[in-house]
């Protein structure tokens, strides 16, 4: 076939895939600065022990309430200062970090399992299940999410696993919904179809043809709820029923500063600030995998 | 001849619709040998898509799919297992789709869709299924086919997803491959070249071949036999020489006057055109359901047709035993 040869010479110069896609992350400036700026925040919290001497749980209190670095009266031992009994506000700082991720990983993990498999069961097979999933999914909707947690977290008591469980069963509905609409945009097309005329069984096609397809929306609305779950985990904290002292909890160190907060604002203000540049850092990093594996933006 | 690789005998698909049941297909037999190229022609919605998706086995749940015969190589489709059906889906029958823009996943590469193809019913290494993919896609014009194996869908071109959707199809070696509009989306001059290609193929290996289309101009090109639907009946049928040049039924008539012919049609002059649209085909439909748009319909239409027989293969389904006059 003459009219291939020029084509192919013409095809077999474009770049890799693999190299498309090195380049769209890389001109993306907000998904570098969120990816480094998490990379950083994850490394914190793994090498937390290595990087401050101080155990997160022991009090001094002969030394309560000093200032960070920048203030007058500083101790150079407490780089971050102690709160009101005398820990180390750094290490308490790092070791939060490890508790803040842990929850946004499991909650989201958790919820994605249960919302993908709702959603990708209603959009591909339709009809009655899709009917029982969309109920439940106006169900979840219906209840507010902080008054059920706190209900949930008041009976069972507070604490790590009960907060991760309370948010992974809560924070569903997303990915249930995403998950339904892009399956439903994906059964019908021509090669779902196709993979069944060569003899596709149904749980092939959902995993091997209908999920590549889905999965970009999939990992932008798991870095959402992400975040989600991290900042009603320390909204939980700082009502008191999240985790519970003396973990260290950002949440929590936010909650126990707020006696202080007009004499001491920096006790609320870097456990704040920690909070807000993670968070900012899950969603840049989501916006942007939402940017670069967008269809539109495919070569 | 050898024993037919598919027959099918009164064939009907209902679709239960909120204003009633819709008789997509009613009461469609063929047969059709290895080695034979069957065409079944017919306009937007005359169910005959859904005939092919039927033998395939494909149809959604909703429809309702009833034949008297419905028989593969001596295998009885209607009482297959869905997981019998799967088996012989891709191996032994396999169907090539209409949109060849959208049949390939984007998220893997040829190779990996074509190998799949291959493995999913020969236990066959990856070397071996790479090496058949390869010989494929050579058979179907591909050039460079080895570094085609790595590219993913959105690199080629529509008549070259076309071929890929082919080596695809043929991967196992089907007795029996039914292509549904396969070059209605492709351009004029790709479309001649797939056509080729399709009867090269299946003259080559030995194949048994259902044509869906609407194109009378592919029919004439690579037909044995022609089946015309109208309404989801089968209006006219016969060898491709019989259609063409003794059209009996009123609609196969009207739909080779729709077509130019070289040396004939001369410029400025105008084609036929039937006048009118599809009946609905929801509830009990009665009588020839042509009769509407039909120049020498008459009150008995309304009634029962017979079916007519004229030769061997050739029947049709019209009150009028002989129609005067040739086709123009």
């Amino acid at each position: 076939m003459a009219r291939t040869i020029e084509t192919v010479a013409e095809d077999l110069r474009t770049p890799s895939p693999a190299a498309i896609l090195r380049k769209r992350i890389f001109g993306h400036y907000g998904l570098v600065f969120g990816i480094a700026v998490l990379a950083i925040i994850v490394a914190l919290a793994l090498f937390a022990p290595l990087l401050t001497p101080h155990d997160p749980y022991a009090q001094d209190l002969m030394a309560r309430m000093k200032p960070p670095f920048w203030m007058a009266g500083s101790d150079p031992n407490h780089l971050l200062g102690t709160d009101y009994l005398g820990r180390d506000y750094l290490a308490r700082l790092l070791y939060g970090a490890r508790i803040s991720l842990a929850i946004g990983l499991f909650a989201a993990l958790i919820s994605g399992l249960i919302g993908t498999a709702m959603g990708v069961a209603a959009g591909y097979f339709g009809g009655r299940v899709d009917l029982v999933v969309t109920f439940l999914i106006n169900v979840r909707l219906a209840m507010p999410v902080v008054l059920v947690a706190l209900a949930v977290v008041a009976i069972l008591g507070g604490s790590l696993q009960v907060v991760v469980c309370v948010l992974g069963l809560l924070l569903w509905d997303r990915f249930a919904v995403v998950m339904r609409s892009s399956v439903l945009q994906v059964r019908d097309l021509e090669y779902v179809n196709a993979a069944r005329a060569i003899g596709c069984s149904t749980r092939r096609i959902i995993l091997r043809e209908i999920m590549p397809n889905v999965v970009n929306n999939l990992i932008v609305v798991a870095t959402l709820e992400m975040a989600h779950a991290i900042l009603l985990e320390a909204a939980l904290s700082f009502l008191g029923l999240g985790v519970q002292p003396p973990t260290p909890s950002w949440g929590l160190m936010i909650s126990e500063g707020k006696q202080m907060m007009l004499f001491e604002p920096w006790l609320i203000a870097i456990p704040g600030v920690a909070l807000f540049v993670l968070v900012l850092a899950i969603n840049l990093l989501g916006d942007g995998l939402r940017d670069v594996t967008a269809p539109e933006n495919r070569g | 001849m050898s024993e037919p690789v598919l027959k099918v005998d009164n064939l009907t698909i209902d679709i239960p619709m909120a204003q009633g049941t819709l008789h997509a297909v009613r009461g469609i037999d063929f047969e059709l040998k290895r080695g034979e190229t069957l065409c079944i022609v017919g306009e937007s919605g005359s169910g005959k898509s859904l005939t092919s998706l039927a033998i395939m086995g494909l149809l959604s749940k909703k429809m309702r799919c009833n034949a008297a015969r419905l028989d593969f190589s001596g295998i009885d489709l209607r009482k297959q297992s869905p997981r019998a059906m799967r088996a012989l889906r891709g191996d032994r029958m396999a169907m090539i789709f209409q949109e060849p823009m959208t049949s390939l996943n984007p998220a893997y590469t040829i190779g990996d869709q074509l190998m799949e193809a291959l493995q999913l019913h020969r236990p066959v290494g990856r070397a071996e299924a790479r090496a058949r993919a390869i010989e494929l896609l050579g058979k179907v014009g591909i050039t460079a086919a080895e570094s085609r194996l790595s590219q993913y869908p959105h690199q080629l071109s529509g008549g070259l997803r076309q071929r890929v959707m082919i080596a695809m199809a043929l991967m196992c070696e089907p007795e029996l491959i039914i292509a549904d509009e396969p070059t209605t989306a492709l351009d004029v001059t790709i479309q001649a070249q797939i056509l080729r290609l399709l009867a090269d193929l299946q003259r080559e290996m030995n194949m048994a071949m259902i044509l869906v289309t609407h194109d009378l101009g592919v029919v004439a090109r690579i037909a044995d036999k022609v089946v015309v639907m109208y309404a989801g009946e089968v209006v006219e049928k016969g060898s491709a020489r019989e259609i063409f040049e003794n059209p009996r039924h009123p609609y196969t008539r009207g739909l080779l006057r729709c077509i130019p012919v070289p040396g004939k049609t001369k410029p400025g002059e105008h084609l036929g055109s039937i006048p009118g649209i599809v009946p609905s085909l929801i509830g009990k439909v009665e009588g020839c359901a042509f009769r509407s748009r039909c120049d020498v319909a008459e009150a008995a239409c309304a009634s029962d047709v017979p079916v007519r027989r004229t030769g061997e293969d050739h029947m049709y389904r019209c009150i009028h035993e002989v129609q005067a006059g040739a086709p123009s």
